[in-house]
């Protein structure tokens, strides 16, 4: 038999009706269509199906999926890179500066997602602000086509979700106890040694942590590929826009935004993971040299 | 014995941080197989010293020498010198045999002279139950033995510990001080420790340098410090000392009562000049005999028991703060005395130091 809650369930309380009202509700209702027919005018005609599901493996969906994963992959790779790369210059700089430039990293953020996505056009148009800048330089090609590309798609995401991971890297850069690096230098180490034996494997979960986030976010989004990648770009999140609104196969659409949850889940399981099995077993010495 | 030989010499070393000088034209040697210790109140330069001997810091002048080759300018990495952290800065991702074999795997040692060098030295330092444990599952104690350990598996030249037992409580502290006295004597390395304890450098060292103000004051053996302070602010930091402020004469001081101290002047300082006698707690005697040179009368105004001795505060004529005397166990059973009593102190003139003001 349980007691009276506590008072700190209590305190839980509003965030667990809002997360289920708005969250678990929602989702359920979504997985619940993924099940039915298509209506022959669309709507939906209530009878119980598996053939959607069937469909996401379709080689033409399952192929947006593979698309999709490869363009967000990259992003994630980029962004990591740049991120902790930035991330570090920022924990390396003097203390009283630090906040400053990590309110620069987070700036973009003050802006409309909508309005920075469009600012790449800007940019990368035939005759945007690039080309103008190669012109000035002496070149007098072609102008280049940027726009409309997966590279442009890439950039975008990276540069939109690129704050996330400068924050989870500066985190436990942050909080490196300094001396650790020079007790790696003292015992021997070159500094390279020391960044790959010391410093990356303690600020490891910081990464893993930005680049799911990038992942995550950057998988199922459609107004970047939409805006950046052209009218024919797809990524799953344009498939899944389309076949609710344009298509008005509202079980398919289901059936497909379940499938890229079910990625998510998967890719922030395999996380929860990896962080839990850092921080068990003591790591084995490596015996004998080292590199 | 033959005069032992200089490892390291530190010669005029300096270091400015903008306009602020740290460390201020510091000579010192260090000689072979020595515990040595530098000694000063925070912010007087000796951790700076220290990381400049291990490589961290660059003197802005003068020179480094070890084995009479100069290192001022040598990365960490590349000199044989280690370096024990206050923090103990271990690899909190790595097991205590991970860590200890971590040097040596830098210096791409054979895989089987790792393991018999770091099960060596694990044993030396009663570690081989805890060679699997994370830094996180350790005691204090047991993670400064690993930290310890750490530095002396790669058997330094020079190994430099700053303020290895400050993390440590009282009791450990004082049985890892003979701890460490015997680790130095079994390894035969040089060791040279930061503290701000004087009671640790008293215990450790062979020989100990004071700092004050990025400057030397005195470097000498414990006992040498202890017994003749080069200065007014060594007799003060090193130990407890009972100061009678007055002035100068030829043969003592005047106290400001009128009082004359007997005792041994420094030439430097003239008939007249602001001076101050001193006289360690542990040379004063109470019921002195009528032959004393330095009497006085005083109020007992505390006691406290320490066990081993009692130490008297007590009011005197001579000088605005109480004398602190310390009267053996065994001698207050004789002649107890208390709280309020009067009674006569004595002090010979061979134990008086007189010092400029």
């Amino acid at each position: 038999m349980r007691s009276v809650p506590s008072r700190s369930s209590l305190l839980m309380a509003p965030a667990l009706v809002w997360l289920t009202a708005l969250m678990v509700v929602p989702c359920a209702l979504v997985l619940a269509l993924a099940f039915f027919r298509r209506g022959i005018y669309g709507g939906i005609d209530y009878t119980f199906t598996l053939e959607n599901f069937g469909l996401v493996f379709d080689p033409l969906y399952a192929g947006i999926f593979l698309k999709s994963a490869r363009i967000a992959g990259t992003a994630t790779l980029i962004a990591a890179v740049i991120g902790y790369a930035a991330a570090y210059a920022i924990s390396a700089a003097p203390r009283r500066w630090q906040p400053v430039f990590l309110f620069f990293a987070v700036l973009p953020f003050w802006s409309n997602y909508l309005i920075r996505t469009y600012a790449w056009i800007v940019l990368l148009n035939r005759e945007g602000l690039i080309t103008q800048l190669l012109r000035w330089l002496g070149y007098t090609g072609e102008p280049p086509s940027m726009l409309y590309t997966e590279g442009a798609v890439i950039a975008g995401l990276v540069y939109n979700y690129l704050p996330f991971v400068i924050l989870a890297c500066y985190a436990p850069l942050s909080r490196l106890n300094p001396e650790l690096a020079e007790a790696s230098r003292d015992l021997g180490a070159s500094a390279a040694t020391t960044f790959r034996r010391v410093i990356l494997p303690l600020t490891v979960p910081g990464i893993a942590a930005g680049a799911v986030f990038v992942f995550v976010l950057s998988i199922g989004n459609f107004v970047t590929p939409a805006l950046l990648g052209g009218g024919r770009f797809q990524m799953i999140g344009n498939l899944v826009y389309d076949q609710f609104l344009t298509a008005n196969d509202w079980p398919f659409g289901a059936a497909l935004a379940m499938a890229l949850i079910a990625i998510m889940l998967l890719v922030l399981m395999a996380q929860a993971l990896a962080a839990d099995r850092a921080s068990g077993p003591a790591m084995q010495a490596g015996g004998g040299a080292d590199g | 014995m033959s005069e032992p030989r200089t490892l390291l010499a530190i010669d005029h070393v300096s270091k400015n941080f903008g306009r602020v000088t740290a460390v201020d034209g510091i000579s010192l040697d260090i000689r072979e197989n020595e515990f040595f210790a530098l000694l000063g109140p925070s912010g007087c330069g000796k951790t700076t010293l220290l990381r400049m001997l291990a490589g961290f810091e660059t003197p802005s002048d003068g020179r480094i020498l070890l084995d009479g080759k100069d290192i001022a300018r040598t990365l960490p990495n590349k000199r044989p010198v280690n370096l024990m952290f206050q923090s103990y800065a271990l690899f909190p991702h790595m097991s205590v045999r991970a860590n200890v074999s971590y040097g040596l795997e830098m210096e791409r040692l054979p895989a089987n002279e790792i393991r018999s060098r770091v099960d060596a030295i694990l044993g030396t330092t009663e570690l081989v139950p805890f060679a699997d444990r994370r830094p996180e599952q350790l005691s204090g104690g047991q993670k400064q033995r690993v930290a310890l350990a750490r530095a002396l598996v790669k058997r330094p030249r020079l190994l430099l510990l700053d303020e290895p037992l400050g993390a440590l409580d009282k009791k450990l502290r004082g049985a890892m001080q003979l701890e460490l006295k015997r680790l130095q004597h079994e390894v035969g390395i040089t060791f040279v420790i930061v503290t701000h304890d004087q009671e640790e450098s008293l215990v450790m060292a062979d020989r100990m340098a004071v700092l004050k103000d990025g400057k030397l004051l005195q470097c000498d053996t414990p006992h040498t410090v202890y017994e003749h302070p080069a200065d007014r602010f060594v007799a003060d930091f090193i130990g407890v000392m009972n100061f009678i402020p007055g002035k100068a004469s030829a043969d003592g001081v005047v106290a400001v009562n009128g009082a004359r101290i007997a005792g041994k002047v420094p030439a430097t300082l003239t008939p007249g000049a602001s001076a101050v006698a001193s006289v360690r707690p542990e040379r004063i005697r109470l019921f002195p005999s009528i032959e004393t040179a330095n009497r006085t009368i005083g109020t007992v105004e505390a006691l406290a028991y320490h066990g081993l001795d009692l130490q008297l505060h007590i009011r005197t004529p001579l000088s605005p703060k109480p004398f602190l005397v310390r009267v053996t166990a065994d001698a207050a059973d004789r002649r107890p005395v208390s709280s309020g009593d009067q009674v006569e102190l004595g002090w010979d003139a061979a134990d008086v130091r007189i010092f400029a003001e």
